[in-house]
């Protein structure tokens, strides 16, 4: 009897030992990673919405300020004139960024030679780094010798001053952004009209349905889930945009002031005023979280 | 305003799918039916219209995606007289290669490209260690609270980079705990970049399918756990570490805010920075701001003509990057 009773008791304990000594060693291999999660990740994330409350000067420690610096920006002319921009950014950038790679991934699907070659050059942008679209088109752009306006002399219109006039700045800005980024858009789309079974269109055809029909009733809705998601990513990727007015229009252009530049603007420039960026940051954070909350309800709805 | 972090990966698909082989030549029906048939493609008018609109798009194209790029890499070798004449010509009738050369010395590319280069290897060796480290743990050992681990990493990438920006830097600034300053040097950019859950998601699923009975069996013979993790697991995963290196060096050869703020010592600046710097100066002659801009273009460029199964098809699997 008391061999049978001692003979589980030392098994359990090192079973439990070794549970524990598994854990310890999985542990071990996160620390790493767990650490820099909760370094750059989860605490940036609290200190933020603790920030926005506070005043910090990097003499003293941080102080509380209440909601002063909600207050200060609210009250700051640039702050309606930087969401107005973003929005009228998003804005222009979705007619472009939404229409133009889903036909030209239409195209590319109908294409039966070079298809490759398309693939390739649509996506060459995308792996530049962003300054160099940016600084390309800076050169485009010139109102004196930019290649646009030889372009648009030798066809006889008229010049443009691209992003030098308060009319064609915003706009000037969404093409280059367009340029540089249309190409993931329309290699996804591309992947979603590839993943339509072919049996769709044949049905389609024997019921006589013309060209026009068959995209109407058979492309688009197959592609509803994808261009969605693809609406609300480009949303909020465009919704941050900061490279193109920052270098092409300047951080003090009120024409061009985005909810992002106003940001880099009181923490690096003007003011060197991290709780007016950190409170700018929270709001647009809560923005770009509700379209983030659309977008996971969307995505999981279809697991 | 690239896409730098999906909000959550798209379901379903196994990370790594190569893109479906593309036909090559003309004729051939086997391929996967589109909006228009074979036959309405391939003969009479239908194949008139077929061809025009093919050369028209691969006009398009060429203008479009392929011409800044030529343009680019050709109007580095003129010289800055016919650079700045107000018809631009098209070939370069001067032909002055020394420009790369004068860029790359005079304007000390070689430098930020060094930089540029020790920040991408540095990111992409330490991004492999630790988010493998997490992800093996997480798929294979299945320790306490690894769904919480797992759920806190994921929730980051609900969080769009730039909210974080401000508070981020101030982190880097004075970190908790060990009280670093990191500014200026290349712990800034490296640390932050292992807080990529895409790539733990990813590698994770990968881990996944590796079926436990072959680590079993490892561990029946004597293997520790870092010892199947080496042997096994990883000659396993050459695929999806692939993908997962390809994406992390692209990332911070690209990226330009985050190295703008913690990177403010012109010495230690990244190509991106050092460009955007020096642009708004005019001490520097466009033609070698244009060698400059060639110059790190070409990296990537190689990149992904060398990758772009990988690259491609690791999109249309939905990693939303770039």
């Amino acid at each position: 009897m008391a061999v049978a009773t001692a003979g589980p008791r030392p098994a359990l304990r090192s079973r439990l030992g070794r549970k524990i000594q598994d854990n310890l060693m999985a542990y071990a291999f996160m620390a790493g990673g767990i650490a820099c999660f909760a370094l750059f990740s989860w605490y940036p994330l609290v200190r933020g919405v603790i920030l926005s409350f506070q005043q910090i000067n990097f003499v003293t420690d941080p102080y509380w300020v209440g909601t002063e610096n909600f207050s200060a920006i609210f009250n700051d002319p640039l702050f309606v004139t930087a969401w107005k921009n973003t929005l009228v950014f998003t804005g222009i950038a979705l007619i472009f960024g939404f229409a133009v790679p889903l036909g030209l991934s239409i195209l590319i699907n109908e294409m039966r030679h070079l298809k490759g070659f398309f693939r390739v050059a649509v996506y060459l942008p995308v792996m530049l780094p962003p300054i160099v679209g940016v600084l390309l088109f800076r050169y485009f752009y010139d109102p004196g010798f930019g290649l646009f306006n030889t372009v648009l002399r030798g066809v006889g219109l008229p010049e443009s001053q691209w992003t030098q006039s308060s009319s064609t700045a915003m706009i000037s800005l969404v093409l280059v952004s367009t340029w540089a980024n249309l190409g993931g858009a329309t290699l996804m789309y591309l992947a979603a009209l590839q993943s339509i079974p072919g049996e769709l269109y044949e049905a389609a055809e024997l019921d006589g349905a013309s060209a026009w029909r068959r995209l109407r009733h058979v492309t688009f809705p197959q592609l509803r889930f994808i261009m969605l998601v693809l609406l609300l990513l480009q949303i909020i990727a465009t919704m941050q945009v900061f490279i193109e007015p920052y270098q092409l229009t300047g951080t003090s252009n009120p024409d061009t002031v985005t909810v992002m530049v106003l940001i880099y603007r009181y923490a690096f420039t003007v003011n060197q005023d991290f709780g007016m960026a950190a409170a700018m940051s929270v709001l647009l954070f809560v923005v770009l979280a509700i379209f983030s909350a659309i977008y996971l309800r969307v995505t999981r709805d279809r697991d | 305003m690239t896409i730098t972090a999906p909000i959550r990966p798209l379901p379903a698909t196994p990370p790594v799918t190569s893109p479906p082989r593309r036909r090559r030549g003309s004729g051939n029906t086997d391929g996967p039916r589109t909006l228009f048939s074979e036959t309405e493609i391939g003969r009479g008018k239908g194949r008139v219209v077929y061809w025009l609109v093919l050369a028209l798009v691969f006009l398009l194209f060429l203008t479009v995606f392929i011409f800044p790029l030529y343009w680019m890499f050709s109007s580095a070798v003129k010289t800055p007289e016919e650079y700045a004449q107000p018809d631009p010509t098209f070939f370069p009738q001067s032909f002055v290669p020394e420009t790369y050369q004068l860029a790359w010395d005079r304007m000390r590319i070689a430098k930020f490209f060094g930089n540029t280069a020790l920040y991408a290897f540095g990111g992409w060796l330490i991004q492999i260690v630790f988010q493998v480290g997490v992800a093996y743990a997480l798929s294979k050992l299945r320790p306490l609270f690894g769904k919480v681990v797992l759920g806190g990493m994921l929730a980051s990438l609900m969080l769009p980079a730039t909210a974080l920006l401000i508070p981020a830097y101030l982190t880097v600034t004075d970190v908790p705990i060990f009280g670093w300053n990191l500014l200026n040097t290349p712990w800034a950019l490296w640390l932050p970049a292992v807080a990529n859950a895409f790539n733990i998601y990813v590698l994770k699923r990968f881990f996944d399918q590796i079926p436990n009975d072959l680590l079993d069996s490892a561990a029946l013979d004597g293997a520790g756990r870092f010892r199947v993790l080496w042997s096994i697991v990883l000659p396993l995963s050459r695929p999806v570490l692939g993908v997962v290196s390809i994406f992390s060096i692209v990332a911070i050869w690209k990226d330009f805010i985050w190295p703008l703020l913690v990177l403010q010592d012109p010495e230690t600046q990244t190509l991106s920075v050092a460009l955007s710097r020096l642009a708004s100066t005019s001490q520097v002659p466009p033609t070698q701001l244009m060698a400059g801009l060639a110059i790190a273009s070409v990296p990537m460029i190689v990149v992904f003509l060398i990758f772009q199964r990988s690259i491609i098809g690791g999109l249309a699997a939905g990693s939303m990057k770039g």
